[in-house]
């Protein structure tokens, strides 16, 4: 297994997937940061070279790409901005609801979370 | 969708001859609107604002990191008061 950029460890798949393991890092910017490299995407993981290796890392630091921690923290960071001036989104995130006027009166179950049933207990 | 960047930010007219006239005076009173749609600009930045919410006005302080947000954003139209359960008999 490959070791990339502190903690990712993915392998035996082309460069250009692996290196959505990475937290921050989807397709679109998989590639921008490849081409950047001059690295074909096609390669195995495993058959890069040190150099080769170096070039992305090199690449990742220098363009401002945020990864992993630092892009946890900048989004925690968000939200507590948001919960600290009492905004309407900051207050739904703090209640785990939607922030984006969808309706709750029913769904709205990726936020809420599994059901749990309310009111009329005898 | 959000708002088309060359437009600028949109502020009732009325809101902000209110601030005009606040800050010339200098004083520092609450300012009531019932503007809730008026982006919050860097001169609201230290103004107390009175938002009306549908039935009373809520007192807002705009502090430096609610410029961008709309001044309905603070002032919450609906309260949820707790579903009954088994405490309540």
């Amino acid at each position: 297994m490959a070791r990339l950029l502190g903690v990712e460890i993915p392998n035996d798949k082309r460069i250009e997937a692996s290196l959505l393991y990475i937290h921050g890092i989807g397709r679109t910017t998989s590639l921008k940061v490849l081409s950047e490299a001059g690295i074909d995407p096609n390669i195995r993981t495993g058959a890069l070279s040190d150099e080769q290796i170096a070039n992305i890392t090199h690449v990742v630091q220098n363009g401002k790409i945020l990864i992993e921690g630092d892009l946890r923290r900048e989004q925690q960071g968000h939200l507590k901005r948001l919960a600290q001036i009492q905004c309407f989104r900051g207050i739904r995130h703090r209640k785990g609801l939607p922030c984006r006027g969808q309706r709750t009166k029913t769904n709205a179950r990726t936020r809420k979370g599994g059901k749990k049933t309310v009111g009329a207990v005898k | 969708m959000g708002r088309s960047l060359k437009k600028g930010p949109f502020v009732d007219q009325k809101l902000l001859y209110k601030i005009d006239q606040m800050t010339d005076s200098g004083k520092k009173k609450p300012i009531k609107t019932w503007s809730r749609r008026s982006m919050i600009t860097p001169d609201f930045v230290g103004h107390t604002f009175l938002v009306h919410n549908g039935r009373e006005h809520i007192t807002v302080y705009v502090s430096e990191n609610m410029v961008g947000h709309k001044l309905g954003e603070f002032s919450p139209t609906s309260i949820f008061k707790a579903h009954g359960g088994l405490g309540k008999k």
